[in-house]
């Protein structure tokens, strides 16, 4: 009895324990109910990301560099196919010994092998690792015959940058490199389209139009699994080519230019009169691009570094010369429309025993026996110093200076398209008070009237001084990359319309030009200079008369210069040494400015050689060569002018 | 024939047996046991290869066994109780001893026929062994500090000798279904509140003896991104499988979290996880469902059994069985840090598989001898 009661006991205890612990267990499943519902239905989106975050990872593919061609469309920046070899690092079992393999069948250096392993320490564990850019055939098809051995090893066909005229261009397209952290942060467009590899631009257009040339990269997007092996492909979004460019330059021209300029240093610019298109823009000495494109060797870039020559300079823009007597035409000009003398203005020239004297200096034509009595289109013919001293003398250097900076000196030609391009000084008054705190002297402005002294010019701003002149006096605008806005025919009716609009007011003041609008006065100065240079070149006693044209279609007119890197001693002056023995350094740099044909200009150039000698004898020469050249190809570039006209 | 007349028993015709059968429960099994089928096949990327033939075969083994062993009268469990436990403990020093290892603890038994995880049977041998004990005390008798202490070092043999292998999960989970019999049995409700407060004061010594993967797996459930890669891994990759499941699942053999390998052990402790990631909200739910109706079915016949023994028993399998369902998933959900608790039927698992068919069947022997009174 008392044990049945004991059960029926026990038996009620149970089930109210048990009534206890199926509350707990209904209570504990809510709780897991809920919390797969939070998952699963709240935060699903947050979990699907995540998800896709984990098995879907992105490659990025580079993008082909657009072409660069000259104006006729010669490749002057292409893209070649290389063999490089690629090694996937999540399907290499030993990294060492796979560099090792690779090592003995592709010839790897030590300097390469250990930026391998530093490019390695950086990459993760999924990238690809670039082992070598440029194979060669032979070592191609070698490693396609080993390639069982190297695992994660990958013979890949690829394209890099290939500059078929290698060194002629080199000062105009640039080259390109390995894009370092600082592109990468200075440039969005970089960033943007960042792939390992990637070549940037690091000099001229490359650089420059980096932005237009880059492309934009395609991604590949790939699922991968825990271990980041890629199971399958997802999407490819292609990249892009980058968009081709074309220049102003004319090939041929430039390559006879630098052809012109071999085994010296020195610059020839070539610039069309009316549409500013720089036709040609040699710098010399050299380099081979191509050289870059991979990374260039120690020893490569220590023979471009330590030359002499220095060939890394971009003489062109970069480079800056007193510019002699290339001046003159403008001194006369400035002279002429401030109506301080007339054209008929003489000055004695008495040579060296009785030079030009102010204030107890005494300032010396550089010839010896003197040119006598000297008018204004003489002087600028027969370069007379003496004539030019007392025309600054009289004229002021703060006139000159804004007649000088008016006609394209002093300020940068091409904007800011070349990061290295030169300023240059074209000194003042107030110039002189603010950059070096010294009060002005008179015998600053003689000197500065023949182009020494503070004076520094590039060649390509002597260039447009000269394209500036010769079209009678109009600003244009300088490019270096075709621009079907800038239309042959649409400036020249603008000039037209500006040369019967009536003279400004403030034509004789400092102030800011628009894009061909009229820069002087009166015709007549303009006219009265450039008919001056005619003589320079063409009649006798001109100081390049030696490298005149007689055929008419080729006349043209220059002017000579030779600036001095030193000043001349008295004792100089009495030795009168022959160029070959005074030191390299020493010796003056030859100038030339012209333009062509002279009966319908259409051409400006100058010529720089450093340490030449005299204008006469080392730069007028070259400028006869290369105009005959450029005449000859006018009637082709016309051609291709109206061609392009056409298609747009 | 000597087993009937010794007991105070009733017998069964064969016929009266197999009505007595409950079907409801068998095909509950065989459902769960289907899908899990299905989910191990998954986990292999829709290959009929090692891991699930060798699943399928357990799991028809095992049920087998189940079925044969429901006709086992409930009496030989009720008498062989004790000599299951010791069994259990004999096995459980066998692993000290001649145990393999394997990924640094030591586990298994060789029995030839397959590695056995003795802790896994110990789950089952502890609750028959209890219901027994508590079979026989009068309910007056059971707040005295002699049928306090005894049950108390019943329980701590086994939940020692398993943490020391080391296998904290099947631990807690033996301590787990113990302390539910014990409750079940009518312990006063002070000696639960006593022991939790006791609990709570040595837990910085209980932390302190811990492994230092055991310790780094609790400070992770706590904050699963202190170390992503490591030992929060498995937590981080378990929910955003779960999660991106969604309502409807990615579909079967769709997983990607699985299929890619983002999931650890997913063939084991997180199939719930690779389930949840294939079939979403809905399928988890109707997973949850069968195990929910599985329980119900057990407490079911608790309650029609005569016997308290029997009553004891499947109370505290239902009760069991609820705890490995919610720890298992509550882990894999993040609710829980990761400690190793299969889910039963659905991992992949002799040991686990058998134990719990075991277990079903001693459930279902009081079924069909549900009028046996024991005792003598």
């Amino acid at each position: 009895m008392i044990k049945k009661i004991g059960n029926l006991n026990k038996n009620k205890i149970i089930s109210r324990r048990l009534f206890v612990l199926v509350t707990a267990k209904i209570g504990l499943l809510g709780i897991v109910t809920s919390r797969l519902y939070n998952l699963q239905i709240s935060q699903k989106q947050k979990y699907e990301f995540l998800s896709d975050k984990n098995r879907i990872r992105e490659w990025k593919t580079p993008p082909q560099r657009g072409i660069i061609t000259d104006y006729f469309n010669n490749v002057i920046a292409d893209n070649k196919r290389v063999y490089q070899v690629h090694l996937s690092l999540e399907e290499v079992s030993n990294f060492n010994n796979s560099i090792f393999k690779l090592k003995n069948i592709i010839s790897l250096k030590e300097d390469e092998i250990k930026k391998i392993y530093e490019k390695k320490e950086k990459s993760k564990p999924w990238d690809t690792l670039i082992i070598s850019e440029n194979l060669s055939w032979n070592e191609f098809s070698k490693l396609n015959l080993y390639l069982h051995e190297l695992d994660g090893a990958k013979p890949v066909l690829s394209t890099s940058r290939y500059y078929p005229y290698s060194n002629d261009l080199v000062h105009v397209v640039g080259y390109v490199g390995d894009a370092t952290t600082q592109d990468i942060q200075n440039k969005k467009k970089i960033e943007e389209n960042f792939v390992p590899g990637l070549k940037v631009g690091k000099i001229g257009i490359e650089n420059s139009k980096d932005t237009d040339l880059i492309g934009n990269h395609g991604t590949k997007r790939y699922e991968v699994n825990a271990s980041g092996k890629k199971i399958s492909e997802i999407s490819y979004n292609k990249e892009t080519q980058g968009k081709n460019l074309r220049t102003t330059i004319d090939l041929k021209i430039q390559q006879l230019a630098q052809e012109l300029l071999k085994n010296q240093a020195g610059s020839i610019c070539v610039m069309d009169i009316y549409s500013g298109e720089v036709i040609t823009m040699a710098s010399s000495p050299t380099y081979d691009p191509n050289k870059f494109t991979h990374g260039i060797s120690t020893k490569d870039w220590n023979k471009i570094n330590n030359n002499k020559l220095r060939p890394l300079l971009n003489k062109s823009l970069a480079g800056l010369y007193s510019p002699g007597s290339t001046i003159k035409p403008l001194v006369a000009l400035a002279a002429l429309e401030y109506g301080i003398i007339d054209t008929k203005f003489k000055v004695n020239c008495k040579g060296h025993d009785h030079p030009y004297e102010l204030y107890g200096e005494r300032y010396h034509c550089w010839k010896k026996n003197g040119h006598g009595w000297m008018s204004m289109r003489n002087a600028i013919k027969q370069s007379c110093d003496i004539y030019f001293y007392e025309v600054a003398r009289l004229l002021g250097v703060d006139k000159l200076s804004l007649i000088a900076k008016r006609y394209g000196l002093g300020s940068k030609v091409l904007k800011d398209f070349f990061s290295e391009e030169k300023k240059g000084i074209v000194p003042s008054t107030k110039w002189k008070k603010q950059v070096l705190e010294q009060p002005w002297y008179l015998g600053e402005t003689v000197i500065t009237g023949i182009g020494q002294g503070y004076i520094q010019t590039t060649p390509l701003q002597l260039c447009l001084m000269t394209a500036q002149l010769a079209n009678g006096g109009f600003k244009i605008k300088p490019n270096l990359i075709y621009d079907k806005e800038i239309d042959l025919d649409i400036i020249k009716s603008k000039i037209e319309s500006e040369k019967i609009k009536s003279v400004s007011q403030n034509i004789l003041k400092n102030h800011e030009f628009k894009y061909y609008e009229r820069l002087y006065r009166n015709p007549n100065n303009l006219k009265f200079v450039l008919d001056a240079m005619y003589g320079s070149t063409n009649e006798q006693f001109g100081t390049s008369f030696r490298s005149r044209h007689k055929e008419d279609k080729y006349k043209f007119a220059g002017k000579t210069g030779t600036s001095q890197v030193k000043r001349i001693t008295d004792q100089d002056r009495e030795l009168d040494l022959d160029l070959e023995e005074i030191e390299y350094k020493s010796r003056d740099h030859a100038l030339f400015i012209a333009f062509a044909p002279y009966d319908k200009p259409r051409y400006s150039l100058s010529v720089l050689i450093e340490h030449g000698g005299s204008g006469s004898k080392a730069a007028a020469p070259l400028a006869k060569k290369l105009i005959k050249k450029i005449l000859d190809r006018h009637e082709l570039r016309e051609k291709i002018r109206k061609d392009l006209k056409n298609i747009a | 024939m000597i087993l009937s007349t010794s007991l105070n028993s009733t017998s069964y015709s064969f016929i009266d047996k197999l009505k007595a059968v409950d079907y409801f429960l068998i095909i509950i099994v065989s459902i769960i046991g289907s899908m899990s089928v299905f989910a191990i096949y998954s986990t292999e990327s829709g290959n009929f290869s090692f891991y699930t033939k060798n699943h399928l075969i357990r799991f028809l083994v095992f049920f087998s066994m189940f079925l044969v062993l429901s006709f086992v009268r409930v009496s030989f469990w009720y008498r062989q109780a004790y000599i299951f436990y010791i069994l259990g403990i004999l096995l459980l020093l066998l692993v000290i001893f001649f145990g393999i290892s394997a990924s640094g603890s030591k586990r298994w038994v060789n029995l030839f026929i397959m590695n056995l995880q003795p802790s896994e049977l110990m789950k089952i041998a502890i609750i028959v062994c209890f219901a027994r004990y508590y079979h026989r005390i009068q309910s007056s008798d059971i707040q005295s500090y002699k049928f306090l202490l005894q049950p108390i070092i019943l329980l701590l043999i086994p939940c020692y000798l398993v943490i020391t292998q080391p296998d904290l999960g099947t631990a807690i989970l033996i301590a787990g279904s113990g302390l539910a019999i014990i409750w079940l049995a009518g312990l006063n409700l002070k000696y639960f509140i006593y022991s939790g407060l006791i609990l709570l004061v040595s837990l910085p010594f209980v932390i302190s003896i811990l492994k230092p993967y055991q310790k780094s797996r609790i400070l992770t459930f706590f904050n699963p991104d202190r170390d992503p890669l490591g030992a929060g891994y498995q937590i981080i990759q378990s929910k955003i499988a779960i999660g991106s499941g969604g309502l409807l699942g990615k579909g079967f053999l769709q997983g990607t979290q699985s299929y890619l390998e983002f999931l650890p052990e997913k063939h084991t402790d997180f199939i719930f996880t690779l389930f949840s990631e294939e079939f979403g909200f809905v399928g988890s739910m109707v997973l949850i469902l069968l195990y929910a109706l599985l329980i119900y079915r057990i407490i079911r016949i608790g309650f029609s059994s005569r016997s308290f023994f029997a009553k004891l028993y499947c109370f505290g399998f239902a009760s069991a069985l609820f705890l490995y369902i919610f720890v298992n998933i509550a882990m894999v959900v993040g609710l829980l840090p990761i400690v190793g608790a299969p889910l039963p039927i659905m991992s992949y698992g002799g040991s686990s598989m058998l134990s719990i068919m075991l277990g079903l069947s001693i459930v279902m022997s009081c079924k069909i001898y549900s009028r046996d009174t024991i005792g003598s």
